[in-house]
């Protein structure tokens, strides 16, 4: 197990080295610089500009240092938003970006376990249609479609909640809303396979054979047993409300690193996109990392490398 | 040694001979998997209204300059913002009135617009018809699925197959190259390629494919490996087939049930990415029209204007749940196995 876990963390390093690389010689090649509309900036000052942040050297000597910084924990600085580093501008908009991500994923991942768990034990009937049904709409319609919708009935016209604010977890409410429906449709479905699975099994029989009531049968033995591979889930649920984030962030105007994402593209504003490029990987590999550590200690068949995965 | 009498041939007879004849012939044709499949699919009612909806929403696309009713560019900014309208007929948000402070008006009358004149969504805030630009929209929506899922699979599929087929080292390195593609949030990549690139078509396309192939070769190199040891494979190789034969006669073929199913969750998802793109505002240009850059558009004038953003937020949810339930029928027909769950 150690040795699997030190394998993972070394490909852990390679692959976020490979996608800052990436990341910078991509952002070389935009035509341009920066400041090319600035024309009121004369050559000399522009020289000025250029070397305070490093442009004048060559790529490479840009290249080793961007990568220095890296280790050190310094993503540079940004051209737009006052000369801040880009550390200290994801810092400050952390907070509101994991609350509503980790609002959305706990919300979604416990309806969706729910939904599903019923779908699977009225299999067949209309709760497991209906249930069906949710989870469809849920994974079918954009996150920002949805945060649209959301916008426009519950806070604009009956007035239940704020249009676009962040201040108390009420302005919270809707933009978790949006974000949880992928993952609740995601985990509903998956969960309901499962569960099925589990429930036509022996062991369930005999747990129904030895007089266990129905609630306990459910409870203790199927749910359990389903809800192990739902760990699995977890890696592309957080892909998928990070990536919900950036428009929903937008569209309730929150002040997130999702936000920032898209406002850094707009404005041309590279050292940012880069770091909160990197930074969106780095966590992300991190989550799929524990997510296989995770699933490896409470399954052990998996523990063997890759032997079980393919 | 005693011998064995020999009994002759005349004195066996076969007992209910014709009888037993009938009884083993087999009285339905013999149907082939591909007949199969779609006599599974055309049972399943939901996969039916879905490919039903799916059909006309591509056939209206094809036929867009026949069926739009206007021109999805031409501005005209004298019939700006206006409300829907159904010719003639007085339908309640269908009949161009339009709430202004309180009261309802007629705002084709307001804004001049010649009698008969009518817009069945009515128009965005350059006079442009919506019906007309939705359908335009559709059509860009559906041409970068298509394209996306094509390259998906010009790439996806041989990648899996060498990969699979060769195994070993090869198989090893492709597929750290694999893991760390996937690695990767897809939605940066297409955001680092949609920068980098001039934004337009060609460019969401590209940028699509670049992660979207990773899922299919996945899958694609799980099946081979386990198709690369059956027995016909095995003869194949015996009799001196060369591996591409192998791989076009034997491994595709084999590998196409795999390979539908997942293009049908490959094309909501480029939908989806051309759509959040757009949204943002870094994918399809101006003036041309996509689901994502009308439901942008709608959404910034929601609250007065919430027409707008309806009508693409509804076709944007049909097509994605209409695909995905259509995958859903797809892959039961396929291994009925799965819906046997």
């Amino acid at each position: 197990m150690t040795k699997y876990i030190l394998k993972r963390i070394f490909y852990l390093f390679l692959t976020l080295f490979i996608i800052a690389s990436l990341t910078f010689f991509l952002m070389k090649l935009l035509p341009g610089t920066p400041f090319s509309n600035q024309n009121r900036m004369s050559p000399d000052q522009l020289k000025i500009v250029k070397a305070q942040y490093g442009l004048d050297q060559s790529v490479f000597v840009q290249y080793v240092r961007y990568m220095g910084g890296l280790l050190q924990g310094n993503l540079g600085t940004s051209f737009q938003f006052n000369n801040e580093p880009v550390t200290a501008l994801i810092g400050q908009r952390l907070a509101p970006s994991m609350q509503i991500g980790a609002q959305a994923m706990v919300v979604g991942t416990v309806f969706g376990i729910l939904l599903g768990a019923v779908a699977a034990i009225r299999k067949n009937t209309w709760a497991d249609t209906l249930a069906t049904f949710v989870s469809i709409l849920g994974l079918s319609i954009p996150s920002f479609v949805l945060a649209v919708l959301l916008q426009f009935y519950l806070a604009y016209k009956w007035r239940i909640f704020p249009v676009a604010l962040w201040d108390n977890f009420q302005s919270s409410i809707l933009p978790t809303i949006a974000l949880a429906a992928l993952p609740l449709g995601t985990v509903a479905r998956f969960m309901r396979t499962e569960m099925v699975d589990v429930m036509s099994s022996d062991y369930i029989e005999l747990a129904k054979a030895k007089g266990n009531s129905s609630w306990k049968v459910v409870t203790k033995h199927a749910l359990r047993n389903s809800l192990i591979p739902v760990v699995t889930i977890i890696g592309p649920m957080a892909v998928s409300v990070m990536t919900g984030s950036m428009v929903v962030e937008n569209i309730f105007s929150i002040p997130g690193i999702g936000e920032q994402f898209v406002k850094s593209i707009t404005t041309n504003d590279y050292p940012t996109i880069m770091g909160l490029t990197i930074f969106y990987s780095f966590l992300l590999i991190i989550v799929y990392l524990i997510v296989d550590i995770l699933y490896g200690l409470i399954d052990p068949r998996i523990r063997l490398g890759n032997g079980g995965k393919e | 040694m005693e011998q064995i009498p020999q009994t002759p041939k005349e004195k066996f007879k076969l007992v209910h001979d014709e009888n037993n004849a009938e009884q083993e012939k087999i009285s339905t044709p013999a149907l082939t998997y591909m007949q199969d499949v779609r006599r599974r699919l055309f049972k399943n009612k939901v996969a039916v209204v879905c490919l039903t909806l799916i059909s006309i929403i591509v056939l209206i696309s094809i036929f867009a300059p026949i069926i739009a009713p206007h021109n999805p560019n031409a501005q005209n900014v004298t019939m700006s913002n206006l409300p829907p309208k159904l010719g003639n007929l007085n339908i309640p948000g269908m009949n161009g009135y339009q709430n202004m402070g309180g009261k309802m008006v007629d705002a084709y009358k307001q804004a001049g617009a010649p009698k008969g004149t009518s817009f069945i969504l009515g128009t965005d805030y350059l006079g442009r018809d919506l019906l007309s630009r939705i359908i335009y929209g559709t059509r860009l929506s559906l041409i970068v699925a298509v394209l996306a899922t094509l390259v998906d699979l010009l790439i996806g599929v041989p990648y899996g197959i060498v990969s699979g087929w060769k195994g070993g080292k090869t198989d090893t390195f492709m597929q750290r190259i694999v893991e760390i593609v996937s690695s990767v949030p897809n939605l940066i990549v297409v955001i680092l390629m949609m920068i980098v690139l001039k934004p337009g078509l060609t460019s969401i396309v590209i940028a699509i494919a670049i992660t979207g192939w990773v899922t299919m070769a996945r899958l694609v190199r799980a099946q081979t490996f386990q198709l690369k040891e059956q027995e016909y494979i095995l003869a194949a190789r015996t009799l001196g087939e060369s591996s591409t034969k192998i791989a076009t006669k034997h491994l595709i073929p084999n590998l196409s049930s795999t390979i539908i199913i997942q293009t049908m969750f490959t094309i909501p998802n480029a939908i989806f990415f051309e759509a959040f793109l757009s949204f943002i505002g870094i994918g399809i240009p101006a003036p041309n029209a996509s689901l994502g850059t009308l439901l942008s558009d709608g959404q910034k004038a929601f609250r007065f204007l919430p027409y707008q953003m309806w009508a693409p937020a509804i076709i944007l949810s049909i097509i994605m749940i209409a695909t995905n339930l259509l995958g859903d029928g797809l892959r039961d027909a396929f291994d009925p196995q799965s819906s046997e769950h």
